[in-house]
């Protein structure tokens, strides 16, 4: 499991540590029942404060992707698949948001967006 | 509920010529507080009233839930760190050794010996022979091999290489890894304090500034820029100072979460900028200029 942290980066870090286990999870790469490293060993490895790691699994937890047990630690939880597929529609949501709202500065049609989504996504094909 | 292994309650101390006054902190157990100023804010002051070598005229202190001055305190789960070596200069490190365990009830030679190996500190060599760093090293050595649950320490790392800070680092997250241990660490090298602490006290002239969750602060915070401070869009009791260029002007701004959904652009600002805008800002004036 890789965790890369940016302090450059205008996200805060445990936005960034929970986007990234998120992804792996959503991906696969994490399942059901695996084990997710001790808040304070990742804030030892990653050079960062407890409270980071903290905020970033309880965010985890409270989206429903980790289960934290005192003691015992924190796994990932069991995915509904739709769960998952809603999890993938909400990040697809926010970048077309983004999308539409440059569309709309810069005057593009909806014609237009819609020729450039059809170029990307078959382009990788 | 929440344990706290350092708790500070209206802590006054008055010196001739400084007043600390009415400093008031908690560190919660199993965290990491750093503790920021200025040199002669009082850091210094406050950390030895802690330690009951200073007595305070008002206020209570307690240590992992007991007053300073209860009989009940086991010191020995304090571990100290000055930014002076506190032994007498003349020791060699073996002869320090065989007099600390008679100090402290849970000295362990094997955990020291391991730490003077693994710090390639000379066994024989004379305290005052040692270099800043070793002798840091050597603190930190004797104060991890009492069993200490909570290290309290005067700026650990001021004056030592990035080598050696990174080093010393590293052995204070490794002692953080145990959830009933705690730290509070002054330092005015906020960029080591922007990673590993988990909340912040600033003093200034012996008043406090802010006390809160590192992640609050630096949330909160921010740096508004602009061409003209007349008119912005920023409330009065918001802005902490203004900085004042041939150019333009920058407003550290608290609050800033407020903001959001105005589109106002904020940079983020850092633990030095935030300590700096809030030392410059005055009463009668809030701009201040380099």
């Amino acid at each position: 499991m890789k965790i890369l942290i940016s302090n450059s980066s205008k996200e805060p870090i445990y936005n960034q540590i929970s986007a990234q286990i998120k992804d792996m999870i959503i991906k696969g790469e994490l399942k059901a029942g695996d084990p997710l490293p001790s808040m304070r060993f990742l804030a030892k490895e990653l050079r960062i404060s407890v409270i980071t790691t903290k905020r970033a699994y309880e965010e985890l937890e409270r989206d429903g992707f980790i289960e934290s047990y005192t003691g015992r630690g924190s796994f990932v939880k069991e995915q509904n698949q739709n769960f998952l597929k809603e999890a993938i529609l909400k990040d697809i949501e926010s970048a077309l948001m983004d999308a539409c709202n440059k569309a709309k500065k810069g005057k593009i049609s909806y014609n237009e967006l819609e020729d450039i989504l059809k170029i990307i996504y078959y382009s990788e094909e | 509920m929440e344990e706290y292994a350092i708790e500070l309650e209206n802590v006054s101390k008055q010196y001739d010529g400084f007043l600390l006054d009415k400093i008031s902190f908690k560190v919660i157990k199993g965290t990491v507080m750093g503790f920021v100023g200025q040199n002669g804010s009082g850091k210094t002051t406050t950390i030895k009233a802690l330690l009951g070598i200073n007595k305070i005229d008002e206020g209570n202190i307690k240590i992992n839930g007991r007053d300073i001055l209860d009989k009940e305190l086991v010191k020995g789960d304090i571990g100290v760190i000055f930014d002076e070596i506190p032994f007498q200069q003349n020791l060699k490190i073996y002869q320090l050794q065989r007099m600390l365990q008679y100090f402290f009830i849970n000295w362990n030679d094997e955990v020291f010996l391991n730490y003077i190996k693994k710090f390639n500190l000379p066994l024989k060599k004379k305290i005052s022979e040692l270099s800043k760093g070793m002798k840091m090293k050597l603190q930190i050595a004797t104060c991890l091999s009492h069993n200490a649950k909570t290290l309290i320490m005067d700026e650990p790392t001021t004056g030592l290489d990035p080598v050696v800070r990174n080093e010393i680092l590293n052995e204070f997250m490794d002692f953080m890894l145990d959830e009933d241990h705690s730290i509070l660490i002054s330092s005015h090298i906020t960029s080591d304090l922007e990673k590993i602490a988990d909340s912040i006290t600033f003093i200034h002239n012996g008043k406090m500034l802010l006390s809160d969750d590192k992640n609050m602060i630096l949330e909160n915070f921010g740096i508004y820029r602009c061409a003209d401070i007349k008119n912005i869009p920023i409330k009065e009791e918001d802005i902490v100072s203004i900085r004042k260029n041939e150019f333009g002007y920058e407003v550290m701004t608290r609050n800033i979460t407020s903001y959001k959904s105005n589109n106002i652009e904020f940079d983020k600002a850092s633990l030095d900028e935030i300590m700096l805008f809030h030392v410059k800002g005055t009463a009668s004036s809030k701009e201040w200029t380099l």
